[in-house]
């Protein structure tokens, strides 16, 4: 039986990820935790995310989830990082007075500008609701999901990445900006492709039957 | 703009069913909450919200396994509100799989916690629910007070500096309930939607007094809404999910 860990740093809301799994393939073995050796062990991994970044990034860096990142993403099994678990990939972030990173990939997170206005409206933050994902790039884990599908996204900081290469797909609110990384066997996404009904679950079973190659 | 406008079907739960009352008074039953929930989330509802209106420790017991059923059947955004007054409460709702927290009446009683648990838990899952009720004079300038208590007891506090303070203190989105309009079905009060989404920079629901969905559309556009909440007309069968965003579409607002 396949094996999904999913990296529990002591933040937030876990259980979502582990049940829209479960839901899309029930003969899969999702492992909430914390735990490096099953971590290391897992086919799969997710760094999902819920919450403030400061306490966020100090929480992985005090349980070793960077070491145990920088180790999947070495081994090629298939990773994927979502909302938070994207934006502490990254180098920085404005958030709690700007905060120090992982790294992982280089950019910037930075905040929504408050006062925006389009086309008459005047655009809320947080980011919050369904949005459209263009598809910059053919990759796995958009098989299935028709180019501009909405999916939920609930985010005040978003990510500037400066690898354009890396980008896999992109929103618009107010700007441009980078909701989805391909990086080898590393994917990463701003939305909840498991609060993102059925786009998100084709995503989660895309992901589930990736191999970790593009 | 390419966000859509959300269309929130609200379940008021009390010990494990759904009710419907007007104006918090003669509840109605309308069925099992995971039932419910995963026929609106068939139908294209962008998120549930839960609202418990139980007051014993049994009833809430049964809350989290409700949340926890509903989070494993239905995926799309659950907020929770209800009884939610400690950090405790909120970890507590966010591991049984909802999203987002509804805080009324603490945050009234302790505004500080807002704060807290916003960051905490980040702003993205702090609502802070809004139950406002019409206060001024006829024909004098509008103003509009929180109520607790079920609509039953003033606080003095008016609900724009209101909303205006709990934005400042990290809510992430503002949860509005007219008292004069819930239950009533003549559409929500628009003053007090228009006057605190304008106020705020974080998303507004619109809730309390959907009748038709002309109202639905009257909340975005007149009213400034992000989001429009509505029970009765979606719980006893007289417009479905899709009929709401298809006549949304047609006056020009963008849903999914």
């Amino acid at each position: 039986m396949s094996t999904v860990a999913v990296i529990d740093y002591g933040m937030g809301n876990l259980h979502s990820v582990a049940k829209a799994l479960e839901h899309v393939q029930p003969n899969v073995k999702v492992l909430v935790t914390a735990d490096p050796q099953i971590i290391a062990d897992a086919d799969r991994v997710i760094l999902p995310g819920v919450g403030a970044i400061r306490d966020c990034v100090a929480q992985m860096l005090a349980q070793g989830v960077d070491v145990e990142v920088a180790d999947t993403l070495r081994s090629g099994k298939p990773f994927l990082g979502i909302c938070v678990g994207y934006q502490a990939l990254m180098d920085s972030s404005e958030e709690n007075g700007g905060s120090q990173c992982l790294g992982v990939y280089p950019g910037e997170v930075k905040q929504f500008a408050q006062g925006m206005v389009e086309d008459g409206g005047r655009l809320k933050v947080p980011h919050m609701g369904w949005n459209r994902v263009s598809q910059t790039i053919d990759h796995p884990l958009w098989q299935g999901i028709a180019d501009n599908s909405r999916f939920y996204f609930v985010h005040s900081y978003y990510v500037a990445a400066k690898n354009t290469a890396q980008v896999a797909g992109t929103c618009h609110y107010g700007i441009d900006f980078d909701v989805a990384l391909s990086d080898k066997n590393g994917f990463c996404v701003q939305f909840h492709p498991e609060k993102s009904h059925t786009a998100g679950l084709q995503l989660l079973t895309n992901f589930l039957n990736w191999d970790g190659k593009l | 703009m390419a966000l859509a406008k959300r269309i929130i079907p609200c379940l008021d739960v009390e010990n494990g069913r759904v009710v419907k009352g007007v104006q918090f008074l003669d509840i109605r039953d309308a069925g099992d909450p995971v039932e419910v929930a995963k026929r609106y989330n068939e139908q294209g509802a962008d998120e549930i919200t839960f609202l418990d209106i139980t007051a014993t420790h049994e009833g809430r017991d049964t809350m989290v396994h409700t949340v926890e059923k509903m989070a494993s059947e239905v995926f799309i955004p659950l907020t929770v509100g209800g009884g939610i007054r400690s950090c405790e409460d909120i970890r507590t709702m966010l591991n049984a799989g909802a999203d987002k927290v509804s805080i009324n009446s603490a945050a009234i009683y302790n505004p500080d916690f807002v704060r807290e648990a916003a960051e905490r838990f980040g702003s993205q899952c702090i609502v802070v629910a809004i139950d406002a009720k019409q206060v001024s004079a006829a024909g004098a300038e509008k103003r509009w007070e929180i109520f607790t208590h079920g609509g039953r007891k003033s606080t003095g506090i008016d609900a724009l500096q209101w909303a205006i303070k709990m934005a400042e203190y990290g809510a992430g989105e503002i949860l509005l309930t007219s008292m004069d309009q819930d239950g009533v079905k003549n559409g929500y009060d628009l003053g007090v939607t228009k006057a605190i989404s304008d106020a705020v920079n974080i998303p507004i629901i619109a809730s309390g007094g959907v009748g038709n969905l002309q109202h639905l559309v009257d909340g975005v556009k007149l009213g400034g809404a992000d989001a429009v909440l509505a029970a009765s007309i979606f719980h006893f069968g007289e417009y479905s999910i899709e009929q709401a965003k298809e006549f949304m579409r047609q006056q020009g607002i963008e849903v999914r």
